[in-house]
């Protein structure tokens, strides 16, 4: 036993110290993980985590501006807004050569429209210009700002040149103002004008609908939950395939079916009726307005709720409750203070998933919401398909996903994401 | 290194494959509509006469509600995947605006009528933007429950205000245009003065006000099919919608529904061809354009809808219903009966103020 050496290093059978064959062998098992996982990695990096990220981007990319129009960019860096004078000729012979080089390459209403996003009328604006900017002669030396003017008033009024300025930079907190009521203006960031503000009570409505829609589907989905859990197996499956059949059920079928429940003329309104409890001509208005995006979203979010509970419950053991009871508690002390606590991780889990699916939820507000109903997405779905504003969208797309971070971190630092199981 | 090799060359070797399968392509076209009643009619009208023509694979694509935004997604990712678009007129003008649709010359590119007018004559005022061929003419009217207003048919549009007279709810498309025009023409405000008032903030609170009247009894709707379900509900008394949708609610599913023609809003409807196709796909969707707007075609689609064909020769062709045999030319917008008092729609006007308006219309909603 004297040769062994106790002051070296440990020696591997190969001879190289133990330590580093270890972290080599380590590493080897790393690189096999990590290959093993590549294909999925790769598949979710190019199809979600780059277009989500070039989409964000959007929300303050502004290039579009000095890219199609340089010179003009350029030349009204030196003018002095608060003059109140209009530019002088240097800056509209190169709005001039501008605008002909974004006619040529019909660039010039693609611009207009993203500036009349800011102030109604550029779409036009630049839309006749650039008609007639195809004829200028750039080389005539004539003063080009008699002839804009000509061409479209606008272009003699000081607002318009402010405007072009205040929203010539390359980066701009332009849509993210937009996206909460306010706008980029010469003086500053301003809040919008009355009549225009809607976006931050859609974001207060999204939240505080959504909260409801939790709050309902928590109360609705726990005695379900239970039950599903405490009865023997012959009918707890039977119950959870009444459970699962909505859940496999197309979510437009059953919001239009939801449609057809609540509308005046519908059938919960006629058996109303029917039964006495309310008089013809003032039938229940529960459809087309907030009521009925709560009621169909917590109907179709419910199985969100039932299945992480349900899951969670299961492992409860029945005997805590016969322990609780043989030692003298009620029945309510005996949930409350036994059973409850033990299911709060199901409902913490629950919540999560109703509350963030909710406050992203479309469709089913769009058909069943009315105008008091529908969410900030709504708006967002409006301003990719409908005004093309994907500035403004994208801008109201990061808000809500930071909102969604914000909410997910301080129920970590509450609750503690490590108490929440999904089964 | 060999195995980059390998790969960059058979990445290559697939993307040649792709362009030369592209290259073939030209005997198939996707062409994308509004779906429903409306594809079919397209379909007995134009698709199917042109595929026998010509042996062309037509793939039917219902998306153009979201034909703007996609046809803006493909281009960024120059991949379009559309040889011929149907959209409506003011949605034509802004993809010709953000240069995403190829410009047309009518007389060189399209058809002429049978007598020999050119066919930017034929269509006249119609072609409102470089890049639009029209198709249809149609409006956006209202409907009323028959058995719900009592003796009084409403005749006027300005009846959809007059809750005294109507009770009950009615249903109106969730969007400023049309809605403003029609609560200032029920103000008062002269018809040639409608856009000069709403150009105004006096004249957008004054629209609003006459709206705020009837608010809360409008059910607003966004999809065409939803005046027309409402109407054979009961839900509402009168309702806007697409005359084509109000033509098959009464005359083929037999409900209980008039029609009130005044102040219909005329609207077109076309085709675009998107900018930046292949030479051989382009030239496909030319031939198919050419002939699927010629006169005796346009006729042909109001067998089997409502909507009126764009051509002026067309006009004296429409026939009767291809299944009802029913006499289609009372039906149309463009009859003169129908259209004694029609409104129309400025599309410029619009394209300048629809953000503006937009943002104000839907704060007033949520009020």
């Amino acid at each position: 036993m004297s040769d062994i050496k106790t002051n070296g290093p440990v020696l591997a059978a190969d001879g190289t110290p133990l330590k580093r064959s270890l972290a080599r062998a380590l590493r080897v098992e790393k690189t096999r993980a990590l290959m093993l996982i590549a294909p999925l990695l790769i598949f979710v990096l190019i199809s979600f985590i780059i277009p989500i990220v070039s989409m964000l981007f959007r929300s303050v990319d502004n290039r579009i501006v000095e890219d199609t129009m340089p010179y003009t960019v350029a030349a009204l860096k030196t003018w002095d807004a608060s003059s109140g004078a209009l530019p002088d000729e240097p800056v509209y012979a190169a709005l001039a050569r501008d605008m002909k080089a974004a006619a040529e390459k019909k660039e010039h209403t693609r611009i207009g429209g993203r500036l009349n996003y800011e102030e109604s009328g550029f779409s036009s604006l630049f839309r006749k210009t650039g008609r007639a900017a195809k004829k200028f002669d750039l080389d005539s030396g004539e003063p080009f700002k008699a002839k804009l003017i000509d061409i479209h008033k606008d272009w003699g009024k000081i607002e318009t040149w402010k405007i072009m300025q205040t929203h010539s930079v390359d980066y701009t907190n332009g849509y993210f103002l937009n996206a909460v009521d306010m706008k980029r203006t010469p003086d500053g960031a301003q809040m919008q004008d009355d009549d225009k503000r809607v976006l931050l009570k859609l974001f207060g409505r999204t939240m505080w609908m959504s909260l409801v829609i939790t709050g309902m589907c928590i109360l609705l989905g726990y005695p379900v939950a239970w039950i599903l859990a405490n009865l023997p197996a012959r009918q707890a499956n039977l119950l959870m395939i009444l459970v699962l059949l909505p859940f496999w059920t197309s979510l437009l079928v059953r919001t239009s079916a939801w449609k057809v429940m609540l509308q005046q003329q519908g059938v919960i309104n006629d058996v109303l009726v029917w039964l006495g409890f309310i008089a013809d001509d003032s039938r229940l208005i529960i459809i087309n307005n907030a009521t009925g995006t709560i009621i169909a979203m917590t109907h179709i979010l419910l199985p969100f709720m039932i299945l992480p509970m349900y899951s969670v419950m299961q492992t409860i053991q029945p005997s805590y409750l016969r322990a609780a009871k043989s030692l003298g508690a009620t029945n309510w002390t005996a949930f409350w203070r036994v059973y409850f606590p033990q299911s709060i991780p199901g409902i913490g889990a629950g919540s999560i998933l109703v509350f963030i699916l909710a406050i992203g939820y479309y469709i089913t507000p769009e058909i069943v919401g009315g105008n008091k109903g529908v969410f900030i997405s709504n708006r967002i779905a409006y301003h990719i398909s409908t005004s093309l504003n994907w500035g403004l969208a994208a801008a109201l797309g990061s808000i809500l996903l930071a909102a969604v971070l914000i909410l997910y971190w301080a129920y970590d630092k509450i609750v503690g994401i490590d108490n929440v199981k999904l089964g | 290194m060999k195995f980059t090799k390998t790969l960059m060359a058979t990445t290559a070797l697939t993307m040649v494959a792709g362009v030369a399968g592209a290259a073939d392509m030209a005997d198939e076209m996707t062409i994308v509509s509004w779906g429903g009643a409306y594809t079919a009619s397209q379909m007995n009208a134009y698709h199917k006469p042109y595929m026998e023509k010509t042996g062309v694979n037509i793939i039917s694509d219902d998306s153009s509600a979201e034909a703007v935004a996609k046809l803006r997604a493909m281009n960024e990712a120059n991949n379009i995947t559309w040889d011929v678009v149907d959209v409506v007129a003011s949605d034509a003008m802004r993809l010709c605006d953000e240069g995403l649709a190829l410009e047309i010359d009518p007389d060189t590119m399209l058809a002429d009528a049978p007598d020999g007018t050119k066919a930017s004559e034929d269509f006249g005022d119609l072609l409102v933007s470089e890049c639009f061929i029209p198709q249809i003419v149609y409006s956006t009217t209202f409907g009323y429950r028959t058995d719900m207003v009592g003796d009084k048919a409403p005749t006027t549009v300005c009846d959809i205000f007059d809750l005294a007279t109507y009770p009950g709810k009615r249903s109106l498309q969730k969007r400023p245009i049309d809605n403003m025009e029609w609560a200032l023409y029920c103000d008062g405000v002269a018809k040639d003065d409608i856009y000069d008032v709403l150009g105004t903030d006096a004249g957008v609170d004054r629209a609003l006000a006459k709206l705020d009247t009837i608010k809360d009894q409008v059910v607003w709707w966004t999809a065409g099919a939803e005046t027309p379900q409402l109407l054979a509900d009961g839900e509402v008394v009168m309702g806007s919608t697409f005359n084509g949708r109000l033509f098959s609610a009464i005359a083929e599913q037999n409900q209980p529904i008039g029609m009130l023609w005044d102040m219909q809003s005329f609207d077109l409807d076309g085709w675009i061809i998107p900018a930046g196709l292949s030479p051989e796909r382009q030239a496909r969707a030319l031939d198919y354009v050419y002939f699927a707007t010629d006169t005796q075609r346009l006729a042909d689609q109001a067998k089997y809808i409502s909507y009126g064909p764009a051509r002026k020769s067309s006009a004296p062709l429409v026939g009767k219903h291809a299944d009802l045999g029913i006499d289609m030319a009372p039906h149309m917008p463009t009859d003169p009966a129908n259209a004694a008092n029609v409104h129309l729609y400025d599309y410029s006007w619009w394209a300048d103020n629809r953000d503006d308006l937009d943002a104000k219309f839907q704060a007033w909603l949520a009020k």
